[in-house]
Parts: structure tokens; sequence; C-alpha cells
């Protein structure tokens, strides 16, 4: 092969590749629910990023004069119980709500890894830990969360670890499914004959093809993870006041449900739109990482 | 059949170990003594030896757990230090409610979803599969207790239908009974048949795939009888697995929702026994929730078994 024919190979390479990810953007950009399901998340992280910078108030004012007052041009979402900006403490909160989700669906992603990719490779720490996974995973979610937290008492950081407990074992039944897949191929195999340690060849060559499908169940640990967490706080079990959180504006709003409707329907708004935003983004993912599952594949 | 049953359940041995001792971990996280807390802060080092030592605290753990789980097997979950009465009666007393909720619930469920679905798969790609996916999408994203609140806001505080709390007892009559149930058992239905109907579309749209139903429409059967004779029957084995698994959410869901609508349930239950740290209640509730929820996914899947030879016959 003459120099020339080698950089003619590059080029036609290089053009390949660019024609490749032309194509994938393209897929991202008529993946409509992808679009607005990231669209929306963005925002609700911006909002609980920067959003105190620009909040209208301090949320622990109280101003008694101002108890439940209705929204208005002064207070675009109303007042609490005690007379403080409900705008302001729903941006606070989505710091707590959003704050605890991505928390959760970062630490029991990483979990879940450790544990699916080890499980998948050894024979007899699969058995023991799968049955771990199981007997968790036959607890109801919520109602693991609701003992844990009863055992631990109400704080951010155990909520995070009960939630966290909760939701690893679903990450990690799936990391091993695909590892397992991964792990049948000929070139692990042959990683295998060549010597290669097993550290090696489970993070760098089986762990790769195990990462779409943790991203997507990730976005669903995170959705979930706004859910319950909102459910142990309105139970009381969550976050304690005074911080707010989505879920215990909704605690003290139930009990002045029949004066204060903005108290329910605020917070409750933004929880629905970031588990929806969350589930769009999880269910577009999957559907761009593995189109023979979606619904447009199967039409014919 | 008799040998899938057996190593059915055989298999459900080990995940009862794993639960068993994951529940009886988690009341001994508790940080400090279990028994000071119980007692509260006034209690003298005597009073919390004595509770120590009639709970059997003061034994080495696998002893305790040893016991607890012979108890168990017995049929004993414990006492309630704060009621002064077994956990199992104390259970006993509180399942009513949860159980009838769930089950109204379900059954709401059900009557949205089945025909929704079948309606959303038998128009695919047409306007209305599209808004009812839409909806069930809306749906998926709200936590029950929060379509609780606001159905309590608006029928029970606006136009004031029905009651926003309390419960009566199935014995003083239907209606009274139902009454009370209707908004909790909608909003915990309604946000289940949002998922329900994607599953049964779904599965109606993989089973309108095969050649079976292309030849059932040859020999001119109409359309609605080849989908709810043939499409809508073999669709079926997935639709089940779904009701089996979201009865487990739904009781969850319930214990949440009660707590809204001041049904005397297990949920009311587990909340005022953390409040009062009777980590044996807790423990039975969880346990017994859990036991009923493996329990029906076992039936869901020994059914399955019973309905599908591939399943009993496979290399599951």
């Amino acid at each position: 092969m003459t120099v020339q024919q080698r950089a003619d190979l590059a080029t036609i390479r290089k053009q390949m590749l660019g024609e490749q990810r032309k194509l994938r953007l393209l897929q991202i950009k008529s993946n409509y629910g992808l679009m607005i399901g990231a669209g929306i998340f963005l925002l609700l992280l911006l909002i609980a990023l920067i959003g105190p910078l620009f909040a209208p108030y301090d949320p622990a004012e109280m101003k008694v004069v101002d108890r439940l007052k209705a929204p208005s041009s002064e207070h675009w979402f109303g007042t609490d119980e005690f007379g403080r900006d409900l705008l302001t403490r729903i941006i606070y909160g989505a710091r707590v709500s959003i704050g605890v989700g991505l928390l959760v669906s970062l630490l029991s992603s990483l979990l879940g890894l450790v544990i699916g990719l080890y499980a998948s490779y050894y024979r007899a720490l699969d058995h023991i830990l799968m049955r771990i996974c199981d007997g968790l995973y036959a607890i109801p979610g919520v109602l693991l969360a609701i003992a844990l937290m009863a055992a631990l008492g109400a704080s951010v950081t155990n909520v995070v670890i009960a939630l966290t407990i909760v939701s690893t074992p679903s990450v990690a039944r799936i990391v091993r499914s695909a590892a397992l897949s991964v792990r049948n191929l000929t070139y692990i195999e042959a990683m295998v004959v060549q010597g290669a340690s097993s550290t090696r060849i489970i993070w760098r060559h089986i762990m790769p093809g195990t990462l779409s499908p943790l991203l997507v169940q990730a976005s669903f640990v995170f959705a979930e993870a706004i859910i319950s967490e909102a459910a142990l706080s309105f139970l009381g079990v969550g976050i304690p006041a005074p911080d707010p959180s989505w879920g215990n504006i909704l605690q003290a709003g139930k009990l002045v449900i029949s004066k204060a409707w903005w108290m329910i329907v605020c917070p409750g708004a933004l929880i629905v739109l970031s588990v929806l935003s969350l589930n769009l983004l999880g269910d577009g993912l999957r559907d761009y990482m593995d189109p023979r599952i979606s619904g447009k594949g199967r039409k014919s | 059949m008799a040998a899938y049953l057996v190593k059915r359940i055989l298999s459900l041995i080990p995940v009862l170990f794993v639960v068993t001792v994951v529940i009886f971990m988690i009341m001994h996280l508790t940080p400090g003594d279990p028994a000071a807390s119980i007692l509260g802060l006034e209690a003298s080092q005597e009073e919390i030896d004595a509770l120590n030592e009639k709970l059997g605290l003061d034994r080495p753990i696998l002893e305790q757990y040893i016991n607890w789980v012979g108890g168990l097997l017995r049929g004993d979950l414990g006492d309630s230090i704060f009621m002064r009465q077994s956990v199992g009666q104390a259970i006993a007393e509180h399942i009513g409610p949860t159980l009838s909720l769930a089950i109204l619930a379900q059954l709401i469920a059900v009557i949205l979803a089945i025909p929704f679905g079948m309606l959303a798969a038998y128009k695919r790609g047409k306007l209305l599969d599209i808004s009812l996916m839409g909806l069930s999408l809306v749906g998926m994203a709200v936590p029950s207790f929060l379509l609780g609140l606001l159905l309590m806001l608006l029928i029970g505080v606006e136009l004031r239908w029905l009651p926003i709390a309390g419960y009566k007892p199935l014995s003083s009559g239907l209606w009274e009974h139902l009454k009370f149930l209707i908004l909790p058992g909608l909003s915990l239905g309604t946000i289940q048949a949002a998922l329900i109907t994607r599953m049964t579309r779904a599965a109606m749209l993989e089973t309108m795939s095969h050649n079976y139903i292309k030849t059932a429409r040859s020999k001119g059967l109409n359309e609605i009888r080849v989908i709810t004779g043939h499409v809508f029957r073999n669709s079926l084995m997935p639709v089940l697995t779904v009701l089996g698994q979201s009865f487990g959410t739904l009781v969850t869901g319930a214990v949440v929702v009660e707590s809204i609508f001041n049904i005397p349930g297990l949920g009311q239950l587990i909340i005022n026994s953390i409040e009062r740290r009777d980590y044996a209640v807790i423990q039975g509730v969880v346990l017994i929730i859990t036991i009923i929820y493996v329990g029906i996914n076992l039936v869901v899947d020994l059914l399955y078994g019973a309905v599908d030879p591939r399943v009993r016959l496979g290399r599951r």
C-alpha cells in the first residue's frame, strides 16, 4: 500500500465517521421525547443550581400578615402558612429534591455497576450478590425506605442512604444481565486466553458494554427517587422542616388544603414536570441506543 | 407441573431468608440503645436494662435473630410495646382497610386500563392512540399521593361530593364503605392504570404482528372479534404479570395514600409506630406486606406456568 493510498483510506474513514456522527445527531434530533425531556430537565437542573440567586425572597423569612396569601404579582405562587414566599421555597426545594434524586441515581449507579459487573464475572459471587438483591427487591421500595428512615432518623443524608439501598438492586440486575451478554462474546474469551487480568477485562472490556442500559436505568432511578423523596417527606419521615423540599411543602399544604390550593398545586406541578422529563429522557435514550425495541421499529 | 411448583416454591426460600435478615438488621441500625430511645430521656438506667432484658436485646445478635425467626415460623410476630398487644393482632386490626383499598384500586385500574390499552393498540398511530399514550405518560409521572391531594382538593373541598377523610368498615354497608374509599381508590387506581394501559397496548401490538392474526383476519373474522378473541387472549400473559407486580406497588401506595385520607390501615399503623419507636410493629408490617407481595407474584408465576407450557418446561 502506497503512502497516497493510505492517506486516501484515512480520508474516507474520516468522512464515514463524520457521516455516522451526522446520522446520530439526526437521530437525536428526530427523537422528540428525548429532546423535550432533556430540555425540561436541564431547565429544572438550572433552577436548582442558580435559581436561589434569583429567588425573590428569603426562604425562611416569615411574615405573619402575609399568611396563606393567594398567588399575586407580589407572590407568584402565593405564600405558605408562615407567610413565607412559596416560589422561593419551591426554588430552594428544587435543590433538595433534585439534589437527592441526582445523588441517589449517581450512588446507586456506581454501586450497581460494581455489584453487577463482579456478579457477572464470578459465579460464586453471583449467587450471593443476586440472592441479596432478590431479597431487597422483594420488599416494596417505598416501604423499605420508610423502615430504613424509621431506623436511621429523618435527615437529608439518611434519605439519600435509604433510597440508594432501595434502588441499587434494580441497577445491579440490569448491569449484570448486560455484562453477561458481553461476557459470552468471543473477544472476552480472547482476552482471557491472552492472559489479561480480570480487573482489566471487567473494567476495560465488559464495563463499556453495560453503560447504555445503565444510563437508561439511572434516569428512571432519578425519577423514582424524586417521587420517593416526596412521599417520605410527605409522611414526615424524609426531609425535616424547616428546610424546604417539594415533599414537605406538600405535607404542610395538606394541613391547609381547604384554604390554600396553591400549596398543593405548585410543588405538585414541579414534581410531575421533573418526573415526566426524566421518564421522557429515559425512554428517549433507550430508543436512541436500541432502535429495535422502540415502537417505531415494530410498526410494519 | 408438580415439579415446576416445587421448584418455584423452593426458589423462594433464599429470598425470604434475605428478607428476614434485612428487616431484622434494619431495626438494629438504630443509632444508640433502642430501649433508651423507646423509653425517652427521663428513663433511669435500671428501667432501660429491664426493658432490654424483656425484649431480649441484651442477647447476642445471632440469638436474637434466631429467636425472632423462630417466632415468625410459629406465627408470632412479637409484641407491640406501645399498644400492649401482639403485633399480629395489631396488623389484623389494620389490614382490612389497606386490602380493601388496594383491591378497589386494582379494580379501577383494570377497568380503565384494559379497554384503553386495547383501544390504543387498535387505533395505533391515530389521534386516539397518541392522546391516550400522552395521558398515560403524564399519569406515570404523577405520584398517587399527589393525585389523592388534588382529588381531595377538587371533589372533596370544592365540589363536596364525597367525604375527604375517614373510614367505615364493610359491616356498616357497602355504600358507606365505598364512599370513603372512592377518592383514595381513584388516586391509586388511575396512576396504576397509566402503566397497565401501556403494557396492554404493547402486548397487543406484539401479538398483532404474528401470522395467526393475519390468518384470523383473512378467514373473514370481523376486526372486533379478532381483537377481543385472538389478540387480547394471547396478550393476557404479560398483562397478568404486570397486574401481579403492580399489586405490590398498590399496597405500598396505599400506605402513603391512607395517611392523606385518614384511613386506619397498615399505613397509619406504620407511621404511628415510627413516632412511637415501636420497632416490632414496623418489622411486622413490612414483613407481612412483603409476604403478600411475594405470594401474589408466586401465584401469577404459577398461573403463567399453568397456562403456558413453555414457561413450565423451559430452562428457567
